[in-house]
């Protein structure tokens, strides 16, 4: 019996996900009673797979194949699928992100099993097997119980944390079997920007709204993220508007992010816009309506106007950087 | 070339939660019904797509899976110009089910391409377009933000962490689609909706496998501390007490 995790990597590295999900999936096995059990798909070297082990792992499964640089969500699926079978999965853990969203329900599939997706803490009983997530963006959350012999769930990301553990673990390089004829995705052109910090993965976040008044009055907001290395964002009508790229919407119908910290710059808090960042264990508002929803929601609210608020945050932040 | 759009009835992003008094379910009176808004968006996709095709996309259905009360959102997506509807018979309980029941009737119905929306903004599901793949064994490609058919051959951009990916993909195929893919959803004229009566919506009685999972129990999240308001005259305050008191930074 084991518990099965996949953790994805990023051009052969491993992120902080990566072990707060084998901290999860090691903790449901040490429930269970099982084996905790990583699979990696793609060229991974043995000095980072050998950091599973201080997350709980005992064991990582090495998918290698030319063909894995791209990802194939049917291909991926059936070495997962047979990765779990093979190893007599009970549970198989997904990140809720790009990655689990195309593969996860795939291996569900293959394995006649129920899924819940945006877990957001430990099974809350084994048997049945009952699961916590939001529904509805985070305004209300259900339990989800799953009645196959396997379970397949992924974790809403930020939502467990780091937990440490002493081992080592066995590096198996595991044969999938797979022809080519398995893999139908084909590669045209990849744009990727270096060098930024991706939104999904940034722990802190500021971002902008329509109260910004113009995409020229950026700058406080660029200079704050980069002393805070903290990841941009901003709100729908930013993006429609063409101030602000699509890749930075957060909301509802745009990225979905659950940062440690998120600073909203004259965002009113449409509930929309909520939706997409209601995961954030910490909020800061600042806008200068004192109605604004925004403040209902915050942690910390500043009631004022960006243009005087932001340069203040900019000096502070640059001084506390500085005793740090 | 035909085009399925799967849509998901969901309550209007702006519905009030309240619970059934033993939290077993989330009570839906009086809930206005709409299409899932990533639904909305590859509806709105597929209805461009077809319309610049110059007759080589020969139809555009819309499927659900639901009881009778989902049959208003069914028009409302014939009005701004789906040709055509099914609508599965039953209340399905997880994802699985609505992918396998999909599934089941597209096994004697095929499509070329298959669009479902990436998440449900109603339980927040989000496996229905990889699971329905799966069961039709074709391949599948996620957070997809375009879509276009040159020629014959469709294309597609992902949205990877950090960028996108252009990919192609064999027809048939199961494209989950996220925002960018189409701006504004359509809004229905008049014209659409007298057209829309007339339109074919067959229901069909469900032949797929049963659900694997249900919701046994709401809740309502923990009420929020009251927001900690700063004088916007000292504002660095902030970073000082996000440092010592929520420790964040």
């Amino acid at each position: 019996m084991s518990v099965i995790v996949y953790t994805e990597n990023w051009d052969g590295k491993f992120k902080k996900s990566s072990y707060e999900l084998v901290s999860y999936a090691h903790a449901i096995a040490t429930e269970l009673g099982v084996e905790t059990i990583a699979v990696s798909i793609g060229q991974v070297a043995d000095d980072q797979l050998n950091v599973l082990a201080n997350y709980g792992a005992t064991k990582v499964l090495c998918a290698i194949n030319e063909k894995f640089t791209v990802l194939d969500n049917a291909a991926y699926a059936s070495v997962i699928a047979r990765a779990a079978k093979a190893n007599n999965a009970s549970v198989v853990v997904f990140a809720n992100n790009f990655t689990g969203k195309a593969v996860a329900p795939r291996v569900a599939v293959k394995l006649e099993a129920g899924m819940a997706n945006s877990v957001t803490a430990l099974p809350i009983s084994f048997d049945p097997f009952v699961v916590p997530k939001n529904i509805s963006n985070g305004k209300a959350n259900g339990k989800q119980q799953i009645n196959s012999e396997i379970k397949v769930i992924s974790l809403a990301q930020n939502s467990f944390g780091l937990k440490e553990n002493e081992g080592t673990l066995t590096i198996e390089a595991y044969d999938a079997e797979l022809d080519d004829s398995k893999f139908s995705t084909q590669l045209v052109e990849k744009n990727t920007v270096s060098g930024k910090i991706i939104l999904t993965d940034a722990e802190l976040v500021v971002s902008g709204g329509r109260g910004m008044k113009s995409p020229d009055n950026w700058g406080p907001i660029e200079e704050l993220a980069s002393i805070l290395g903290a990841g941009i964002a901003c709100s729908r009508p930013v993006a429609d508007e063409g101030w602000r790229p699509h890749s930075e919407h957060v909301g509802q119908t745009g990225k979905v992010i659950a940062p440690n910290l998120y600073i909203a710059c004259g965002i009113s808090g449409a509930i929309q816009h909520l939706a997409g960042v209601n995961s954030s264990k910490v909020m800061v508002a600042i806008n200068t309506d004192p109605e604004a929803p925004f403040f209902e929601a915050a942690d910390y609210g500043i009631l004022g106007d960006v243009k005087t608020v932001l340069p203040q945050l900019v000096e502070a932040a640059k001084k506390f950087k500085a005793h740090q | 070339m035909k085009i399925l759009v799967c849509l998901s009835n969901v309550p209007d992003t702006t519905t009030k939660i309240k619970l059934s008094g033993d939290k077993s379910a989330v009570d839906m009176t009086g809930v206005q019904w709409v299409i899932n808004p990533w639904d909305e968006l590859a509806l709105t996709r597929a209805l461009d797509l077809k319309e610049k095709s110059g007759g080589k996309i020969e139809k555009i259905t819309v499927i659900t899976v639901g009881e009778s009360y989902t049959e208003p959102t069914i028009r409302k997506a014939l009005a701004v110009g789906a040709d055509d509807a099914v609508r599965i018979n039953m209340m399905p309980t997880d994802d699985y089910e609505v992918a396998s029941n999909i599934a089941a009737y597209l096994k004697d119905n095929p499509y070329e391409i298959v669009l479902s929306g990436i998440e449900s903004s109603d339980y927040n599901g989000s496996a229905v377009g990889g699971m329905l793949a799966e069961f039709l064994k074709v391949p599948s490609v996620s957070s997809v933000s375009f879509l276009d058919i040159e020629g014959e051959e469709p294309i597609l951009k992902r949205e990877i962490p950090g960028g996108t990916e252009t990919v192609k993909v064999p027809v048939p195929f199961v494209a989950i689609v996220q925002k960018g893919i189409a701006l504004d959803p359509r809004i229905p004229a008049m014209r659409g909706i007298m057209m829309a009566r007339k339109k074919p919506l067959t229901v069909v009685e469900p032949t797929g496998e049963s659900a694997k999972s249900t919701f046994i129990e709401f809740g309502m999240p923990q009420p929020k501390a009251k927001v900690k308001m700063i004088d916007p005259e000292n504002a660095g305050e902030l970073i000082t007490l996000l440092h010592e008191e929520a420790k964040i930074i």
